[in-house]
């Protein structure tokens, strides 16, 4: 189970005054849940994400994990404990090999190629085409962005985080991605958190957190709230209303 | 060979006993071993010091070790190796140099080295030098490389120094003729006060050669490296030119790159990186379990492989 308690961030903008990226956010995720976090874009999302994974460094509050408070522990000592992170937008590495960023996942060297293919299957991607290619420019967005989902299904943690899995890929590959999430939930083997704002895979979730301004504005089964997000989808802008 | 000879010679050549095939080791500035083959004869020179080395035409899967090992403190030396490589050969040279200096007097070791490579035939030349030592002595490397290649041929050289070399000025120049093609991969990492300087004229000379440069290297504390790669295109050709570098510390690295065409269908590009490693790398990689020194140590492995 994952804990956040009156979780603060705060920065200090040029002129000193103070802005609340996040604002006592208090938010509790079951075991092996699936919660999407969704919102408006600067509404803070990323940031709660990267406090669970210790990337950011929150001015108060708490995170518990599996009853543990981890707010002490840095990102390695989080990882050792089973939280995974995929990045929204991952970085290239000029020398490192599609296989050794699943080996680093994984923790192990000298995957089986069943290995490899299972992951990189899973983000639509063909280990044969991948598993000997550099991480660096060379390789699409989009392909780099689905290698990074590949090492977070490599690292078989209890709680993974996926800030927008679906940026910057295309619409074939994306259909793959919704099933592993599927599956993934379907297995009951971990805690999903996935920033989205992709009806499909909100459609897969078991709850939805809505937050905007640093603060969380709606929490509730996907039932209750995705009809909401729908609702207030155009609100607001009149010329898409047609006025 | 003692253990200290023997473990050099691993860090240079890889190589666990005497090599396979035609080899030259040289050690503490005298030749150490010898063996030439059916194709591959090496002979001492008469009128300096170094050796010969001839590759009869149409040689191929065969190797040749010339490795040096300094373990003297105070020894300098000059070495002149010519390859006359004969036409349709394919041949692995590896040479390389590592120096143990325990004392308090440089130890150097200046390795020229010439290749003549005949028509249609590929060579892949690996050098590597390393140094070692508790001494306070300076370990020093100059060498220098120039090769020929006429019709058709190729070399494929790679050149490493990884650590304890203080202070090296390396010049290649290559010559490619005809449907030629040279590749040249360069990989170093300097630390503490070491200096290095690699200088190379890569010269597309003939209708379709090919030119291809990737150096990767890593400045870490107080180190100095500069670059001076020059590609020049005088034919048909095509040439690239790629210059990574990762600084660390304090170190400076300077890059000076040239690209001249001399023919209206040279074809040459130049791409030159100088950056400390991305933070978002490193972040990467503990969110995989990694502690930041791990995650900075597999980086720059991965970066030099």
């Amino acid at each position: 189970m994952l804990e956040i308690r009156h979780l603060s961030y705060q920065v200090s903008d040029e002129s000193g005054e103070e802005l609340g990226i996040l604002n006592d956010v208090s938010l509790t995720i079951g075991e092996h849940k699936f919660v999407v976090i969704t919102g408006p874009n600067g509404g803070g999302k990323t940031t709660l994400a990267k406090a669970i994974m210790g990337l950011v460094t929150p001015t108060g509050g708490q995170i518990l994990w599996n009853g543990e408070d981890i707010t002490p522990l840095n990102i390695t000592q989080r990882a050792r404990k089973g939280i995974s992170y995929g990045f929204q937008q991952p970085p290239r590495f000029k020398g490192l090999k599609v296989r050794d960023l699943l080996e680093l996942a994984s923790g192990r060297e000298g995957l089986t190629h069943e290995e490899e293919c299972q992951y990189l299957t899973r983000v639509g991607l063909c280990a044969a085409d991948y598993i000997d290619r550099e991480v660096d420019a060379s390789l699409s967005g989009g392909e780099v962005k689905r290698i990074e989902i590949a090492t977070i299904l490599a690292r078989d943690s209890g709680l993974m985080i996926f800030d927008e899995p679906e940026a910057g890929i295309d619409l074939w590959s994306f259909a793959r991605l919704t099933d592993t999430f599927r599956q993934l939930h379907d297995e009951q083997k971990a805690t999903l958190v996935v920033i989205s704002h992709q009806e499909r895979i909100i459609d897969l979730a078991d709850e939805i957190v809505m937050v905007d301004r640093g603060v969380i504005t709606q929490h509730g089964a996907k039932e209750e709230i995705f009809p909401k997000i729908l609702a207030n989808t155009v609100s607001g802008c009149s010329y898409m209303h047609g006025a | 060979m003692d253990k200290l000879e023997a473990k050099l010679l691993k860090e240079i050549a890889d190589l666990d006993g005497l090599p396979v095939g035609a080899y030259n080791i040289r050690k503490n500035g005298q030749s150490d071993g010898r063996v030439s083959t059916a194709h591959i004869v090496i002979d001492t020179k008469t009128d300096q010091s170094g050796i010969d080395i001839h590759i009869a035409p149409g040689t191929k899967k065969e190797s040749v070790h010339i490795p040096v090992v300094l373990t003297e403190t105070g020894l300098t030396e000059t070495v002149y190796n010519d390859f006359y490589i004969g036409e349709d050969c394919d041949v692995d040279i590896v040479a390389g140099c590592g120096i143990h200096n325990s004392g308090c007097d440089t130890t150097q070791h200046d390795g020229i080295h010439t290749f003549h490579v005949g028509k249609n035939s590929k060579v892949r030349y690996y050098e590597k030098h390393y140094g070692e030592g508790e001494g306070t002595g300076e370990r020093i490397f100059n060498p220098q490389t120039v090769v020929y290649l006429e019709e058709g041929a190729s070399i494929h050289m790679e050149t490493t120094q990884i650590r304890g070399v203080d202070s090296t000025k390396r010049y290649t120049k290559i010559v490619v003729g005809a449907g030629g093609e040279a590749v040249i991969t360069e990989k170093l990492l300097t630390h503490g006060r070491q200096t290095a300087e690699s200088e190379m004229d890569i010269v597309l000379a003939g209708e379709d050669a090919t030119g291809r440069v990737i150096s990767r290297s890593v400045a870490q504390d107080d180190s100095v490296q500069v670059f001076y790669p020059r590609m020049i295109g005088e034919a048909k050709c095509f040439g690239h030119v790629q210059c990574d570098s990762i600084l660390m510390g304090q170190a400076k690295i300077k890059s000076i790159p040239a690209i001249a065409a001399e023919h209206p269908d040279a074809q040459l590009i130049h791409e030159a990186a100088i950056g400390r490693i991305a933070g978002d790398q490193i972040l990467k990689l503990m969110t995989l379990g990694l502690t930041e020194e791990e995650a900075e140590e597999r980086i720059l492995n991965g970066f030099l492989q």
